[in-house]
């Protein structure tokens, strides 16, 4: 089928289903489904090296959004184990920070362009946590960012416990002025069970879902600059603790925190 | 061929004919799968425009608040046209000082086993924090009570989430609601309280539960065989969807109670527990299958031996704590006199037979000023006292009685006091583990100028540990 027809006719359907969307009719979420890359972390120990790399300590100020932990790579802060990925939030002093955690990255091993990113995942709980699933601009170290592109495929702050939001940063809209849309379960939270973030993301559009629900599109014309997501990507899995947007934990919130992560995979 | 047809309808007809005579003999109605058996209803609305399922009578004001403080307010809603209203009235309001009762369903209770949260939306017509919110008060047993204290009410309509701590135990609940609001933090001046939207809800955004008992702390009781103690301080703590951790305060019903060493004693569903004999038992609870933090260590002592029943006529004796004697007016047992003294109160009764239990003692002050006390048809003072544990060398126990002098009142320039001081040598010797019966005549205590106006009576000597103390009196 013709490139632009067959893209035309995705962004078509996936309008009308947007548009016509009813609890009653059946969403078709997902139509990549050719598998390309799959972590399903069924080897217990440290994670697979030939598919992650950490990121250590506290990059510069916090890693820019001043928080609170020092990522490490100790089975403290991360492991495989009973067919899961579980970061480990720990409120610790180490390293001069108060908190530990763990960052891993596909940065050099596996970058894409466009594909269906999806994890499943549960969440932690209580204020000051702030796990992600996202993915950043491959050409990072050389435009630097915002020009490389962010992509949030999965935010969420542990004291919204019901609510996840899906995201872009890029060059003139970026951290405050990102663009960005919430998804509230109705009668759920995402600490209780392990549920579904993904991206569908082609030439020009990248599509949001949690589970069953397509809640978000995002286009070109969506973002008051230009649109730097027709390059190569790559992946992050983290749980930061603390920072400019979930603010600081408090005497509620309870450590360690777990973020559990079922598997993570690719498709095309 | 027709008329094997023929033949082969009239057949069929007495088969059927046959089958419905058959069935209309054999009409026993049988249950259905689909039958349910008759249960409390499930309605989770409480009120919305009006009361729903309440019946008539469902109103119950606290006896010393004011009863007219609710009314259903037509003019302010957060959804449709009427609202609960509350009035709090001032504290000087000769009707009642606080707004507070319950909402108690005039029949059956419902069963509420479904739901997971009380919710409703409030506002007030000025910022205040109402002392409580709750339900399963239903005067009584209030088997299944949950409070939510010190509740930040503001000027906007705001949702406020009281978790269900364990839904299966409301099988049939009549308490819907309850509500205590009064002036403390407004200085005495009243305000309005508006609750609208009132039900039970199934959220499914509350999580993370979590219990207490002893309000999370480890702590024991001393006890004797017969004597009853309560399991308190019961609080849970569960994670709303606005990410508070909202604690409530709750019945010990909702916990599951085990007791670590049962022969010492019995603890039952409700957090009542009675000594049964000499030991220690641990008294823990889980709450949703998980332990809940604190306990209740129980010391049983064994039978508690009385002190000597006193045998003098009420008409030679006055009595100021005595389960024998009618006792006078008496301000305190325990001054709790900062800064030094560390003496606290543990008071019990075994049989009906009421102890001053000082724990921790060193000095304690017993205080008859209001009014004082003249003594002087008297002759003597007694009191018995029990000390448990061990009696060091050197230990003493000093009574000291005071007089007021003529003023009537402490201080002045008039106030006399006598110290009697008893040892492991005196004729009353302090000995461990037996009533000790001290009797001492105003005649040895000459440092008492007067007995016409005594008004302390003070046990010092104590050596951080227990001492009990009965039937304090003067006679003649």
């Amino acid at each position: 089928m013709n490139k632009n027809i067959k893209k035309s006719f995705l962004l078509a359907s996936t309008l009308l289903l947007l548009l016509g969307c009813t609890t009653d009719e059946k969403q078709t979420v997902t139509t990549m489904e050719q598998l390309v890359w799959q972590d399903e972390f069924n080897v217990d120990g440290a994670p697979d090296n030939t598919l992650w790399s950490y990121d250590i300590g506290t990059g510069n100020n916090g890693w820019g959004n001043n928080e609170l932990q020092y990522y490490t790579s100790r089975p403290e802060n991360i492991v495989v184990e009973n067919g899961m990925l579980k970061i480990t939030a720990k409120r610790e002093l180490y390293l001069g920070s108060g908190y530990t955690s763990a960052k891993i990255v596909t940065k050099g091993i596996f970058e894409k362009k466009y594909g269906r990113f999806e994890a499943r995942i549960k969440l932690p709980w209580g204020k000051g946590l702030w796990p992600a699933f996202w993915m950043l601009g491959s050409n990072i170290d050389q435009v630097s960012w915002p020009q490389c592109g962010e992509i949030d495929i999965m935010e969420y702050l542990g004291n919204r416990p019901t609510s996840i939001f899906g995201t872009v940063h890029g060059p003139g809209y970026s951290g405050g002025a990102s663009i960005s849309k919430t998804y509230t379960l109705p009668n759920n939270r995402f600490d209780n069970d392990f549920h579904v973030f993904g991206i569908e993301w082609g030439e020009n559009y990248i599509n949001y879902y949690v589970d069953d629900v397509l809640y978000n599109q995002i286009t070109p014309d969506d973002v008051p600059g230009d649109w730097v997501f027709n390059d190569s990507f790559y992946m992050i899995l983290n749980m930061a603790v603390g920072g400019n947007l979930p603010g600081s934990p408090n005497s509620d919130t309870v450590f360690p925190q777990e973020m559990l992560v079922d598997y993570v995979r690719v498709y095309q | 061929m027709k008329m094997k047809n023929k033949k082969f309808n009239y057949l069929r007809n007495a088969f059927l004919l046959g089958l419905v005579v058959i069935t209309n003999l054999n009409c026993e109605r049988e249950m259905s799968d689909d039958a349910k058996l008759a249960t409390f209803s499930k309605n989770g609305e409480i009120f919305t425009d009006n009361f729903i399922g309440l019946g008539s009578d469902f109103y119950f004001p606290y006896g010393d608040s004011k009863f007219t403080a609710f009314s259903v307010d037509d003019n302010e809603a957060y959804l449709g046209n009427a609202s609960i209203r509350i009035d709090v009235p001032n504290a000087n309001d000769p009707l009642g000082s606080y707004a507070g009762g319950i909402f108690r369903i005039d029949g059956a209770g419902r069963d509420l086993t479904d739901f997971d949260a009380l919710t409703f939306w409030a506002k007030s017509s000025q910022g205040v924090t109402v002392g409580e919110f709750g339900f399963g008060e239903d005067f009584y047993p209030n088997e299944f009570m949950v409070t939510m204290k010190d509740v930040s009410v503001g000027t906007q309509w705001t949702k406020y989430i009281i978790p269900i701590p364990d839904a299966s135990k409301l099988l049939r609940e009549r308490g819907m609601f309850r509500f205590a609001a009064g002036t403390n933090g407004t200085n005495g001046f009243g305000y309005t309280l508006w609750i609208d939207e009132l039900r039970f809800e199934k959220l499914g955004t509350i999580a993370h539960g979590q219990a207490s008992i002893e309000n999370g702390n480890n702590v024991s009781e001393t006890t004797f065989v017969g004597v009853n103690s309560k399991v308190e301080g019961v609080i849970a703590t569960f994670n709303l969807p606005t990410g508070i951790n909202q604690s409530i305060t709750i019945s010990p019903s909702y916990m599951n109670f085990t007791s670590s060493n049962p022969s010492v004693a019995s603890v039952d569903a409700a957090g009542a527990i009675t000594s049964l004999s000499a030991g220690t038992s641990a008294i823990t609870a889980t709450f949703g299958g998980q332990p809940a933090t604190g306990s209740l260590t129980i010391n049983c002592q064994g039978i508690f031996v009385a002190a000597p029943i006193p045998t003098r006529p009420q008409s030679n004796v006055i009595s100021i704590f005595s389960d024998r004697y009618a006792n006078v007016p008496v301000n305190y047992y325990n001054g709790y006199w900062a800064p030094w003294q560390t003496t606290l109160s543990n008071d019990f009764s075994v049989n009906g037979d009421n102890i001053l239990n000082y724990t921790v003692f060193n000095f304690v002050g017993i205080e008859f000023s209001s009014p004082t006390i003249n003594a002087t048809g008297m002759t003597h003072v007694h009191l018995d006292a029990f000390i448990p544990g061990p009696i060091a060398p050197g230990r003493q126990l000093r009574v000291i009685l005071i007089d007021f002098g003529a003023d009537g009142a402490y201080g002045g320039g008039d106030d006399t006091r006598h110290s009697t001081t008893f040892t492991a040598s005196t004729s009353t010797p302090v000995v461990s583990q037996s009533w000790i019966s001290i009797n001492i005549p105003f005649s040895a205590m000459p440092g008492l100028v007067s007995r016409s106006h005594l008004a302390q009576l003070i046990l010092e000597g104590g050596d951080s540990s227990v001492i009990y103390v009965d039937n304090i009196y003067f006679y003649n």
